[in-house]
């Protein structure tokens, strides 16, 4: 590729991303949609900026989904894993089995022969690792059950990837077979071997990643850290990914595996937040340039053609597949709300479906009618899982949560006391345990469970059950106590409960916590005038020793805290009627802090008007020199 | 336009006390009186200067009152002087915001006032222990009367308390009333020795 070509493509790529990922992101869609909706845009069925080269570049990117799994092996601890061990097998092969089975099924139905059915149900059980994983780790749910139980899945889908390649040929027609050796070899190597010499070359490969991971990579990336050159180490980190992507090649396992299980060894040292951030944009732009690809591979000229079918065959995958991961979360025992996290997340078919629908089709199996339109299909599910995800954020999840999982009902409240803590977490634990100690009775609610256990284990008491629920609040004395202390940490949930709380229940006070002014503007909205945003006091005690550390006298620097304190709880007040026109808050916000600049220098540095004089300010200094104020009568 | 009376109260642990919290309600509800709690204030001792300054000259007569702790005032009396009375507004050169005001201390002492003589325990009046805060009053060009002075507030019958809660609030009253005759509220030794003749007819 000429170094012009090359640029112009780059150009395009970059351009099409930085134009359409902040715009999905505004929309809250996540990053992924965003790229995929730029391949579109900028691919053969757009304005036609990228053509064939699109195929290269998304083999080339294919390799953000290896660094993905290098990471979240580094993220990972290896008695995670092993403790992931049940959902990975029994969760994740069930998914596989099941899933490939009722495809086969409907692909039966719609009058495709056995094999090729039986292909399509399996390349539709996987789904995709970059989305999901990114739109969990986006939105913070990798470590909630329901996103654990999807990476468990995940994990089990990129093993099955193997056998399922070795399995292709023998469903393809006899004829067919003699090609069947270029296929598999371009994507996962290991052709030359036979299954005794392949299998054991992966133990092998896989016995030399942990041996090579403990007893040379750790030495090496010393030295390396040593030399203080970041861009080396920069390279190491790259180089250990490439270059156990190639071995794994080379043995015929999947490249992603081989990195994830290098990541897993490496997650002890000390060198993982190094490798991490190192690895992350490499990975973060990969993957994007992948998503582009695809949106660009996205036909829309048999969209065109066809959009009911193609609609309706995205339509199904999505829904054949959602049941299947709904049902299988319920029967392991998961709460809706995870459920529904678990099962949008895994909706979409994935990446490797494009790899092994090219591979079906390379062998003879897949005829060109059923390889076009599959592709589509794929894209376009990938495409709609932000939407599915956002969906379920918005809609599903919350909703599910809100009714508190079924098995556990609301503690029953026998105490009436003067004041509820709503959410026992750092903040609700502090304000009770003042309370109590003053021997205020405090009635506590918390709705995660496992919290009220573990301090139950400290002697201290809490109610399970929502305190947005009215009945609750109620069956636990608001309509009796005096004050409530709204401690949540939710700041949706929190303006809920408040705003409930206004209207059924307008003779309590409410104490509200605040995550920060944009949040108690909200507060104030809804009226309530004790507003305690949650890290000003800790910030502001930091600030005030780092002045005494400096060399300010520690009454002074409290002093200034103080002011500081009261002309920020001011600004706010004021600001927060400003706040819709944008224009004019800015400036008003400017203007407080610009003017609370002015007090503390007044305050901190000589002056002429003191606060605190001490009885040695300039103009009384002056006085005395002049003899001027003792002389009047 | 100037309201009449300003209380500037003190006491670092009201629901404790029995004398104070009764003068305070009495006077508490007078039309024309501000009540202002410092400790409830300024639980931090951060006094903000300038509100106290503008409730000052809002106010025509300034009353002190407080218990006595140690022969003066609480803690946070003294923090309230130093901040706000500022050079060039309270004194010195252009300090005459406080000029022709009245300022009365109203104080209760735990010893009977036999202790506060020359001979007693105590050795002085609590008019002479009040001397920096008269002096105070004269450097801002106010006018100083004699305390009203509770005395023996540990062994006070619940009917002298009451009587003495009356008095202060006759007292607050015609402070606000502008019914006093100054000079005899200057020279007594306590404005409430003999309320009568301070009070006039």
């Amino acid at each position: 590729m000429a170094a012009e070509e090359f640029f112009r493509q780059a150009l395009v790529y970059l351009t099409a991303a930085v134009v359409s990922v902040p715009v999905a992101k505004r929309l809250g869609l996540g990053s992924v949609l965003g790229y995929l909706v730029a391949g579109a845009i900028v691919g053969p069925f757009g304005l036609g900026l990228v053509g064939e080269e699109r195929q290269d570049v998304m083999h080339f990117a294919e390799f953000g989904v290896v660094m993905m799994l290098f990471l979240v092996g580094l993220e990972l601890d290896p008695r995670m894993l092993w403790r992931l061990r049940g959902p990975i097998l029994g969760l994740g092969g069930l998914q596989v089995l099941l899933t490939a089975l009722a495809g086969a099924g409907a692909g039966l139905a719609l009058g495709l022969p056995g094999p090729v059915a039986l292909a399509a149900g399996l390349i539709l059980a996987m789904s995709s690792t970059a989305i999901a994983l990114q739109g969990l780790a986006e939105k913070g749910l990798l470590r909630t059950p329901g996103g654990q139980n999807a990476f468990a899945v995940l994990l089990f889908q990129d093993v099955a990837v193997i056998p399922i390649l070795a399995l292709l040929p023998l469903l393809a027609p006899a004829a067919a077979h003699g090609t069947a050796g270029a296929g598999p070899g371009a994507a996962h190597g290991g052709a030359g071997l036979s299954g005794g010499a392949q299998t054991l070359a992966v133990l092998g490969a896989v016995a030399l990643i942990v041996l090579l991971g403990r007893t040379l990579v750790r030495p090496a990336l010393r030295v390396i850290a040593r030399t203080r050159l970041s861009e080396l180490f920069t390279a190491a980190a790259l180089l250990i990914v490439i270059a156990i992507a190639m071995l794994m090649t080379k043995v015929g396992v999947s490249p992603a595996l081989g990195t994830f299980l290098a990541g897993v060894v490496l997650a002890g040292s000390e060198y993982r937040h190094e490798l991490v951030s190192d690895i992350e944009p490499f990975k973060g732009l990969l993957l994007g340039l992948f998503f582009i690809a695809v949106g660009a591979s996205i036909d829309f000229g048999l969209l065109a053609a066809r959009p009911g079918t193609i609609g309706l065959l995205v339509l199904g995958a999505i829904v054949l597949k959602l049941a299947v991961l709904a049902g299988l979360g319920r029967g392991f025992g998961m709460a809706a709300a995870d459920n529904a996290v678990f099962a949008l997340s895994l909706a979409q078919v994935g990446e490797f479906a494009f790899v092994l629908i090219a591979f079906a089709a390379t062998i003879g199996l897949f005829p060109a009618v059923v390889s076009g339109p599959f592709v589509a299909v794929v894209a376009l599910s990938m495409a709609a899982s932000p939407l599915l995800v956002a969906l379920g954020e918005k809609g599903i999840v919350p909703r599910l949560r809100r009714t508190p999982a079924s098995d556990r009902p609301a503690d029953p409240v026998h105490e009436q006391n003067p004041v509820i803590v709503a959410g026992f977490g750092r903040f609700g634990q502090i304000v009770a345990r003042l309370l109590r100690a003053h021997g205020v009775g405090t009635t506590v609610l918390e709705t995660d469970a496992d919290r009220i256990d573990l301090l139950r284990r400290f002697a201290q008491r809490a109610h399970y059950g929502d305190a947005s629920r009215v009945e609750l609040l109620r069956a636990a004395g608001a309509e009796q106590a005096r004050l409530l202390v709204v401690a949540i940490d939710d700041p949706g949930k929190r303006l809920e409960l408040v705003r409930a709380v206004r209207r059924h229940f307008p003779g309590l006070r409410i104490l509200a916590r605040a995550e920060d002014m944009l949040d108690a503007y909200d507060l104030l909205d809804a009226g309530v005038t004790d507003i305690y945003r949650e890290t000003l006091d800790s910030s502001l005690r930091a600030g005030a020793d780092a002045l005494r550390l400096l060399g300010v006298r520690a009454y002074a620097a409290q002093r200034a805290a103080r002011a500081f304190l009261r002309h920020d709880e001011q600004s706010v007040r004021e600001l927060a009627a400003r706040r819709s026109d944008e224009a004019a808050y800015v400036s008003a916000a400017r203007e407080r802090i610009a003017d609370l600049e002015r007090l503390m220098r007044e305050d901190l540095e000589p002056r002429e008007r003191e606060r605190d004089a001490g009885w040695d300010s300039e103009s009384l200094r002056e006085d005395a020199r002049g003899g001027g104020f003792a002389k009047r009568d | 336009m100037t309201a009449p009376v300003l209380v500037l109260f003190a006491h670092p642990a009201l629901e404790r006390s029995r004398i104070q919290r009764r003068l305070l309600e009495a006077i508490e509800d007078c039309p024309g009186v501000t009540v202002h709690d410092l400790y409830e204030a300024y639980p931090d001792f951060d006094v903000d200067a300038r509100r106290e300054q503008e409730l000052l000259a809002a106010h025509g007569t300034i009353v002190m009152q407080h218990p006595l702790f140690w022969y003066s005032a609480p803690a946070l009396v003294k923090q309230w002087l130093d901040l706000v009375l500022e050079h060039g507004w309270a004194y010195g050169t252009g300090g005459t915001a406080l000029a022709g005001r009245t300022l009365l201390a109203a104080v209760s002492a735990g010893g009977r006032e036999p202790a506060y003589r020359a001979e007693g325990l105590n050795g002085r009046s609590v008019r002479d222990f009040l001397a920096p805060l008269e002096q105070t009053a004269r450097l801002c060009g106010m006018d100083w009367l004699a305390p009203f002075v509770v005395h023996g507030t540990h062994a006070l019958e619940p009917s002298a308390i009451e009587r003495a809660a009356a008095e202060y609030r006759r007292v607050v009253e015609a402070l606000r009333d502008g019914r006093i005759d100054r000079a005899a509220a200057r020279a007594a030794p306590y404005l409430n020795a003999d309320l009568g003749a301070v009070l006039g007819g």
